[in-house]
């Protein structure tokens, strides 16, 4: 690891190690429950009858044969469901409209995608669950799906939700003048930063480098389905076990969706197989509790793979246009990126955080950033590792690059002669505060990567940088002080990535203790306070701040105690190195687990607790990363080889540096997958063709190489620990990276997404004057 | 009195202005200040009396959770920006 401004080593006992996962032993011999693993006395077996169409009204739903179908006990549709107000609600780190999440949940009176829920039974087993769906009857009014943004801009464009109207949208842009065009739109919302004097800046600029590009739909291929089981008392509490990413999430979301109270919802989250953002929304939730209230018995509902591809969130495709101008000695003097989104059938792509994010490793004054929200018949989209800015970063990185190549300097000089540093103010306005872009891409600069040659036919070396903000959100955390000594630190932070360690380690830090002294525990809903969900790469940052707050909570509650039995003040009690010491007779030196053996005598057990919210102390710290890919390339059949890749990236400080390792290479390897082969293919219908993991081509071990990982450490000046959150940045450079590598291997420069094998071939032979059915010829 | 960067969307309510000052010791104060001299902010910036979930404000490079109650200091720099996971408020559902 490279250690920068204020190393770590030393300081630390625990933190900075990397001690055995708590949880490891459980999910090795296979003991630790995943939400499909739960089951209950007499419960039932839920299914989801879906759209096959993109885009259709539902004339009629008939259900009485599936009712009347033996073993069938409850079946719902949209009739079932209550009304919802729309409104915007703060959901950890989405914003989302209720009404519209409910409309997801189950369609009403017409369905926007292939997949969209119309239906659901509970049966005493799965396969009559399926026959029951058969059963089901649905009168469709099929109409035209429109599946990409530019379609959907344009003013003829088939319309998916009627009440989105361009006059909103022009009131929005333009807020003094409501008497705006009145029509119906796909562009649920645009937004715009801007700051400088754009024409100025490009008259300025030696040179101006303006293309356009395209990213593809892809989903966050999280390997455990979604999945949920519900129990409704006759008293009408409700239990609901599943995987998510937030259980309060979980519990808002249902309770605003089915109108019931929140506190009448208790969410218990099982181990969970992935989420990367995908599992922070619901969508089987809602419908188990129906069905378990309709039959009275408990209900489980877990999607097949396909269900999966068809109906939950991916991240948006999107089309985006890049404006550079820039002087010959690498100085950009002006930027212009226009963006489009595509949200799936309803509001809610991440169009902002895309544009808030767009060349923030840089500093431009003069900037304009357009962005669009855009519905299209393709499911509601989720969040996805760093939501929107992998997209953005692949167009203005890759147009860099050719900024670079103009200039004749290396990509990182570049990228260093224009970077973001403290102060430097970001896209939307306000200013980076202590930041270590420039170490990462001089850690890059300076790996034996970077240093290395790169000898070989076809082969090329690309690099690209990423931003994203990091969450902050709110964390509640117990730590509870037991009679031998030992502790357990609970919180209600699903462990993704190797949390559950990480909390450990920072209260066994604060309190002197072995991290095998620490037991972590992932509670419930109704047994911790209100915790966001598990993303924005906030847990070790916020929940990690609740746990340290709450590990001297229990402090402060110790030394009280050792005072009492020494009949001192407090403050003359110190604690060092596991001990309590004071000054004076009849203090005998107490370590933690002599003092916890007289709890009871000094008045009774101790808890230490804490909740935060990171966002308002400003413990928040930005994320950058740097990432270096050699390719490979076949000038025969397009097909890319991924020969070495490196990332750095700020981590802050990292609590566990295997598990920050483990995020900055799980992120890169998404990005490749991003990068060269994950797409969702529709027909002319808009249904999706490709539902499988077969079909869906996402990176195995067999592309990949080891990835090499440089931990840059920039503490981060707002936290007490100098941490930074760890679990997103890493997606936002690979796709421009290995775009980089593939122009300087082949001398072709990659716009969309995927640069699978047919597309590179196309460019290639695009380039070489000939086409593909030309050069099968030339063969035969 | 602090100062407000205003969103390009919400120029027109300032007359082009991209800066303008505001008093008030807390958002709230802020957003009144504001809509008392470029009517409009308060029906931009607040729902239920609050700030809309929609929206995030920025004091002097602090992202903001406490909404209107939110403390401004008398030279602070506030930015009003798009919450972190977008969104939309929903004209007709």
């Amino acid at each position: 690891m490279a250690h920068l401004n204020g190393s770590s080593d030393g300081n630390f006992r625990v933190i900075g190690t990397r001690p055995i996962r708590h949880d490891g032993v459980e999910k090795v011999t296979g003991q630790a429950l995943y939400g499909a693993d739960y089951s209950m006395p007499g419960m039932l077996y839920g299914k989801v009858l879906r759209s096959p169409h993109a885009h259709a009204k539902i004339k009629s739903i008939r259900i009485d044969k599936a009712l009347k179908h033996p073993g069938v006990h409850a079946v719902i549709t949209g009739a079932d469901f209550p009304e919802v107000k729309g409104v915007m609600a703060q959901v950890g780190e989405l914003v989302v409209n209720t009404h519209y999440l409910s409309l997801n949940v189950m369609a009403r009176d017409k369905v926007l995608y292939d997949g969209h829920p119309v239906a659901a039974v509970a049966a005493t087993s799965k396969h009559i669950a399926e026959e029951a769906l058969e059963l089901i009857e649905v009168d469709y009014e099929l109409l035209p799906p429109v599946m990409t943004a530019e379609e959907a801009m344009k003013p003829d464009a088939p319309i998916l939700l009627p009440e989105l109207r361009s006059r909103f949208i022009a009131h929005r842009t333009d807020p003094g003048s409501p008497e705006g065009p009145d029509r119906p739109t796909n562009v649920a919302a645009h937004i715009q930063f801007q700051r400088g004097d754009l024409e100025a800046g490009f008259k300025s600029a030696d040179f101006i480098v303006e293309r356009e590009y395209r990213t593809a739909t892809v989903h966050q291929g999280y390997i455990e389905p979604q999945n949920a089981l519900a129990i409704y008392n006759p008293d009408g509490h409700i239990t609901i076990y599943c995987s998510t990413q937030g259980s309060f999430n979980v519990r808002t979301l249902t309770a605003s969706i089915l109108g019931l109270s929140e506190g009448m919802i208790r969410v218990v989250p099982a181990e969970i197989g992935g989420g990367f953002g995908g599992k922070t929304t619901v969508y089987l939730e809602p419908l188990a509790v129906l069905l378990s209230k309709k039959s009275g018995r408990p209900v489980k509902l877990t999607m097949t793979r396909s269900e999966v591809l068809r109906a939950t969130g991916p991240t948006s495709g999107t089309k985006i246009r890049v404006k550079l101008g820039a002087t010959r000695q690498g100085k950009i003097t002006a930027a212009e990126v226009w963006m489009a989104y595509e949200a799936g059938a309803f509001p809610g792509s991440p169009f902002a955080p895309g544009a808030m994010t767009t060349l923030g490793p840089y500093h431009i004054e003069n900037l304009k950033i357009d962005s669009f929200d855009v519905v299209v018949n393709r499911p509601k989209v989720a969040a996805y590792r760093a939501p929107g800015s992998p997209a953005s970063a692949f167009a203005c990185e890759t147009a860099l690059d050719e900024v670079a190549e103009k200039c004749g300097i290396d990509p990182l000089e570049l990228r260093l002669r224009n970077a973001s540093h403290e102060g430097t103010p970001q896209p939307a306005g306000p200013p980076f505060k202590k930041i270590g872009y420039i170490e990462t891409v001089e850690a890059i600069k300076n790996s034996d990567h970077y240093r290395s040659e790169l000898i070989g036919k076809n082969r090329g070396r690309g690099v690209a940088s990423g931003f994203w903000f990091n969450g902050g959100l709110q964390s509640s955390a117990t730590v509870n002080v037991h009679t031998d000594g030992t502790i357990s630190v609970v919180t209600g932070s699903v462990d993704i990535g190797g949390t559950r360690a990480a909390m450990a380690m920072i209260a066994a830090e604060v309190l002197g203790l072995n991290v095998t002294d620490v037991r972590p525990i992932v509670t419930d809903t109704d047994a911790i306070g209100h915790t966001d969900v598990t993303g924005g790469s906030r847990i070790a940052l916020a929940t990690g701040l609740a746990v340290y707050d709450a590990a001297h909570d229990a402090l402060r509650q110790l030394k009280q105690r050792a005072a009492k039995l020494w009949e001192k003040q407090p403050e003359e009690v110190q604690f060092k190195n596991g001990v309590f010491t004071a000054s004076g007779e009849n203090a005998a030196p107490l370590t933690l687990k002599e003092l916890a053996s007289r709890l009871a005598r000094t008045g009774g057990p101790v808890t230490g607790r804490a909740t935060v919210n990171a966002g308002a102390v400003g413990a928040v710290g930005n994320a950058f990363a740097t990432v270096c890919v050699d390719v490979e390339v076949d000038p025969e059949t397009g097909k890319v080889q991924i020969l070495r890749a490196t990332i750095a990236q700020d981590a802050g400080r990292a609590i566990h540096p295997s598990y920050v390792e483990g995020q900055m290479q799980g992120g890169l390897a998404q990005g490749l997958g991003w990068a060269l082969s994950e797409e969702y293919v529709y027909d002319e219908r808009g249904v999706l063709r490709n539902t499988s993991l077969l079909d869906y081509r996402m990176p195995t071990c067999l592309d990949l190489p080891p990835i090499e990982t440089i931990v840059v450490e920039v503490p981060n000046p707002s936290h007490p620990l100098g941490v930074r959150g760890v679990g997103e940045v890493s997606i936002v450079p690979p796709m421009a990276a290995v775009a980089n590598a593939i122009y300087r291997a082949v001398g072709v420069r990659m716009r969309e997404l995927p640069m699978s094998p047919p597309r590179l071939l196309k460019e290639l032979m695009r380039k070489q004057g000939t086409s593909v059915e030309q050069q099968a010829a030339a063969a035969d | 009195m602090a100062t407000v960067i205003i969103p390009a969307q919400l120029r027109k309510l300032t007359g082009g202005k991209d800066r303008v000052k505001a008093k008030g010791r807390n958002v709230r104060q802020l957003i009144e200040d504001l809509d008392r001299q470029f009517p409009g902010f308060s029906e931009q910036l607040l729902q239920d009396g609050d700030v809309k979930p929609s929206i995030a404000v920025s004091i002097d490079g602090e992202m903001g959770t406490g909404g209107v109650l939110e403390p401004v200091g008398e030279d602070s720099e506030v930015f009003f920006l798009p919450a972190l996971g977008g969104g939309r408020e929903n004209p007709g559902g």
